[in-house]
């Protein structure tokens, strides 16, 4: 495993960090023409000055990563820009924001740009889509390809005019000469060209002042084909001769079977049932086939005794061991801190696991032809869930081919390739092309879940509000934020593994959430304990400006100053960007029942590349956050999930909505970073903080309550 | 078992052998390769299966399709008209009202039933109205201003 690619421990599944598969001598081999520009791996992976400041402490050196591709970029000889990437497009609009980079620097229509996505076969190597990665890492290389492309282009219309290249513009993608008497297009700069170039380390880049396509809020490139029903998601693909699959499964987590009796589904016309170990499946002409052919299949499972909801907490203290990773060496003393301190504080907070249930569950379509296996799968690594199915079925990886519709969206709950593994199996088994599209119920209890956890704070603060001692420590559910950007002089921060009862993996914001939770409700308390209002208490230990500037952004929209009763506020940094949440609620007299009634987000990440979208992604973060903040906690004993159901889980809804303003700050001074995480994280703790303010009763569980 | 041999969708009469029970989605999305409307929860709580049956929104993950035997049937498919979008999936795509997509289809037909009968409704009316839905990205605020832009009633573009 390569260290520098490493973010948590949540966030990779078993597997090998690269599968490289093309290099430069096979991307000849496939180039037919034109004009192409190589991304170098290396350059991908290499950290923007953005990630080094985000990931503090981590002392890394860059790792050597070998000469490989990670992107190109190709205008063929008509003039057709395709760009190659193995990213995902789930709904965070990155088929639009790379493309908007791209036409920017080639100064063409982005409508133009074709983008080719996570198609193992087509695109080079990506480790996933995750992390918020895309935008800091992705995007710059992307742009520095389309203007090595640029200068390729104009050089070689020079060349035809036998003109300087400096005479040479680029007008409506068309090139033009000094005095626009001679024009060309894209196709007869291109028309008759075999040059491959990598793109060299001097190149250009339009600055972002200057920016016209990036950084406007171009529309969702590929957007009619979703509001007209057009859009082929994995789930509404079809076959020649497709069957439809299903699993059968156990009753509880960890269950071995002990016996089953098929025959009476085997006798139904059509029906393939697979007895491999513990798995059960079959596949059917048709979904009502092969519900019938489930409920004929006799299965006896056994399943051991397994902790429960009440007894949780208690089970991941128990289970844990110290963790190498995150939290990092203590900074001065914590003794001395607390020596120093005019007011001491203890306090745990706990989270729930939770589920991402995106709308579009697990679903895979697999085909085998002549020992070849194609999967059509929603996932946020087709290139890692190539290797589990090589692996599964004992195939080198060139003979198995990941392809991945644009998704009905992940939030870090499809990484993972199970229901392609399955899709895969049955198919087989069939000898015919299966889809496998798992149930909402299969989707709550057979994926994984965001990590529950426990956090324990001891701090210790001056009467001024100084902060002198903070240590703090996170049992299972993550590291990602542990750190915070407070100016504390001595802290002990640590990150405690632990045995989790559920599977759990990736959540948006990984433990970013659970993390500044804690940190910024006993902030709160502290502000408090030494009658600080919670503005000017954090204000007083953050050196960070750009952190201040997403605090006091918040704190003046949302009007902190005049604020009523019921308020709460939270600031956070993860990931290269700033967010500071600000939420007033209400408390029902009757029931209890907490609603926010009004939120402010304010979100810095660097240079915006489109704000629309953006702004939609913090929103969109934001509401989210609303279910894990109020409602969403799965409930489990015994190895079953009580509750996994739409019926059962709460989900946020229209009427949850509160009145809701997001405050972007635009610093065209700086490389953008991602967006799809962050914002996700301040909501929690300004709502935690506001029914204090309301009520005078502190909650440190999430879901929260009254 | 009761068949049903044909059905009304999108103004066009298609033919179809499926069993009465035969859920109307799945004989939707398999039988007439009508994809658009999505299967999302199985039991009528998150609205991406929402079609209009005479005009009003039906859940056709729990609507046996031997229900709207004769019956219009509209699905998302059936609103462009000679290449013209539907005044709501001009609005969601205004007040880009999606991220994933996934939803877009039920809260569009959602939002198309409430607007066949009111046709300016207040926002509470929309968010009563829609709170079936769900959309798991977040995007109700952008979804609500699309469906007032398409009603006429928007105050303001997000």
């Amino acid at each position: 495993m390569n260290d520098d690619l490493e973010l948590e421990r949540y966030e990779l599944f078993e597997g090998p960090a690269y599968q490289f598969n093309f290099n430069r001598r096979q991307f000849l081999k496939a180039f037919s023409g034109g004009i192409a520009l190589i991304v170098p791996m290396s350059d991908l992976v290499a950290r923007t000055l953005q990630q080094e400041q985000g990931e503090s402490g981590s002392g890394r050196g860059n790792q050597r990563v070998p000469d490989e591709i990670g992107a190109w970029l190709h205008i063929d000889e008509s003039g057709t820009v395709s760009v190659f990437t193995g990213k995902v497009e789930l709904g965070q609009n990155i088929r639009t924001s790379l493309a908007q980079a791209v036409a920017e620097e080639l100064h063409v229509p982005v409508t133009t740009v074709r983008m080719v996505m996570a198609d193992t076969d087509l695109t080079p190597f990506d480790m996933g889509t995750f992390g918020s990665l895309t935008t800091p890492r992705m995007a710059p290389q992307l742009r520095k390809a389309a203007a090595a492309a640029r200068e390729t282009l104009i050089s070689l219309a020079a060349e035809q005019w036998k003109v300087e290249p400096a005479s040479v513009r680029i007008v409506n993608a068309r090139f033009v000469n000094h005095d626009a008497s001679k024009s060309l297009t894209l196709a007869e700069v291109a028309k008759g060209q075999k040059l491959v170039k990598t793109i060299p380390a001097d190149v250009k880049v339009t600055a972002v002042s200057d920016w016209t396509i990036a950084g406007t809020s171009v529309p969702k490139v590929n957007g009619r084909d979703f509001v007209t029903g057009r859009h082929q998601y994995t789930t509404d693909m079809k076959r020649e001769g497709m069957l439809f699959g299903r699993v059968i499964r156990p009753t509880a987590m960890e269950s071995k079977l002990v016996s089953s009796d098929t025959k009476a589904a085997e006798a139904i016309p059509g029906v393939v049932v697979v007895r491999d170990g513990d798995f059960i499946g079959l596949a059917a002409p048709d979904q009502q086939t092969a519900v019938r052919a489930e409920k004929a299949i006799a299965v006896h499972w056994k399943a051991p005794g397994q902790p429960g909801n009440d007894e949780l907490f208690e089970y991941l203290k128990k289970n844990s061991t110290v963790s190498s990773r995150g939290g990092g060496r203590p900074v001065g003393s914590i003794a001395d801190g607390m020596a120093a301190a005019d007011k001491k504080l203890s306090q745990t907070y706990t989270v729930a696991y939770i589920a991402h249930a995106p709308l579009e569950p697990r679903a895979a379509v697999a085909e085998w032809n002549d020992g070849k296996l194609t999967v059509w799968t929603g996932t946020q690594r087709p290139f890692g869930v190539r290797s589990e199915l090589a692996e599964a079925f004992h195939l080198p990886e060139e003979k198995v081919r990941v392809i991945v519709p644009d998704t009905g969206s992940g939030y870090g709950g499809k990484h993972t390739g199970e229901c392609a593994i399955e899709a895969a199996r049955l198919a087989r088994a069939s000898g015919k092309p299966v889809k496998l599209v798992w149930t909402r119920e299969e989707e709550f209890n057979w994926a994984y879940f965001r990590p529950a956890g426990v956090i324990e704070v001891s701090s210790g603060v001056k009467n001024d509000g100084t902060v002198t001692a903070w240590e703090f420590h996170n049992y299972n559910s993550g590291a990602s934020a542990i750190q915070s950007k407070y100016d504390f002089p001595n802290q002990n921060i640590q990150f405690h593994n632990s045995k989790s009862p559920l599977r759990q993996g990736s959540y948006r914001g990984l433990a970013a959430t659970a993390n500044h939770f804690a940190r910024e409700v006993h902030m709160d308390e502290l502000a408090h304990l030494v009658n600080i209002d919670p503005v000017e208490f954090r204000l007083k230990n953050i050196k960070d400006a750009r952190l201040k500037a997403v605090l006091e952004a918040a704190a003046n929209a949302f009007g902190w100053g005049r604020k009523k009763k019921g308020c709460g506020i939270a600031c956070g940094f993860e990931k290269g960007s700033y967010v500071a949440t600000a939420a007033e609620i209400s408390v029902d007299a009757k029931t209890g029942r907490v609603k926010i009634e009004r939120a402010v987000a304010s979100f810095e990440c660097g240079a915006i590349v489109n704000k629309v979208h953006l702004h939609n992604q913090v929103e969109g973060a934001v509401v989210q956050a609303i279910g894990g903040a109020l409602f969403e906690n799965i409930q489990f004993k015994n190895g079953q999930i009580l509750n996994g159901k739409f019926s059962q889980y709460r989900l946020p809804r229209f009427s949850d909505m509160p009145k809701l303003e997001i405050v972007l700050l635009d610093r065209k001074d700086l490389p953008s970073a991602g967006s799809g995480e962050t914002p996700i994280v301040g909501l929690a703790p300004a709502v935690a903080n506001a029914i204090f303010d309301a009520t005078g009763k502190r909650q440190r569980s999430l879901p929260l309550s009254s | 078992m009761a068949k049903v041999t044909s059905l009304n969708v999108n103004g066009k009469n298609l033919r179809t052998d499926v069993d009465s029970q035969t859920p109307l989605l799945q004989v939707l999305r398999d039988h007439l390769n009508l994809t658009g409307t999505k299967y999302g929860c199985g039991e009528a709580r998150c609205g991406a299966c929402t079609v209009l049956v005479d005009g009003q929104m039906m859940r056709s993950c729990v609507t046996p399709v031997g229900r709207v035997g004769g019956k219009p049937v509209t699905t998302i498919e059936g609103l462009e008209k000679d290449g013209k979008l539907d005044p709501l999936q001009e609005a969601f795509l205004k007040a880009d009202a999606l991220q994933c997509g996934y939803c877009t289809a039920g809260m569009i037909m959602s939002a198309k039933s409430l607007l066949n009968k009111i046709s300016k409704p207040s926002r509470e009316a929309i968010v009563k109205h829609m709170d079936a839905n769900v959309c798991r990205c977040g995007t109700y605020a952008r979804i609500v201003n699309a469906i007032e832009i398409a009603a006429g009633t928007a105050k303001e573009v997000a």
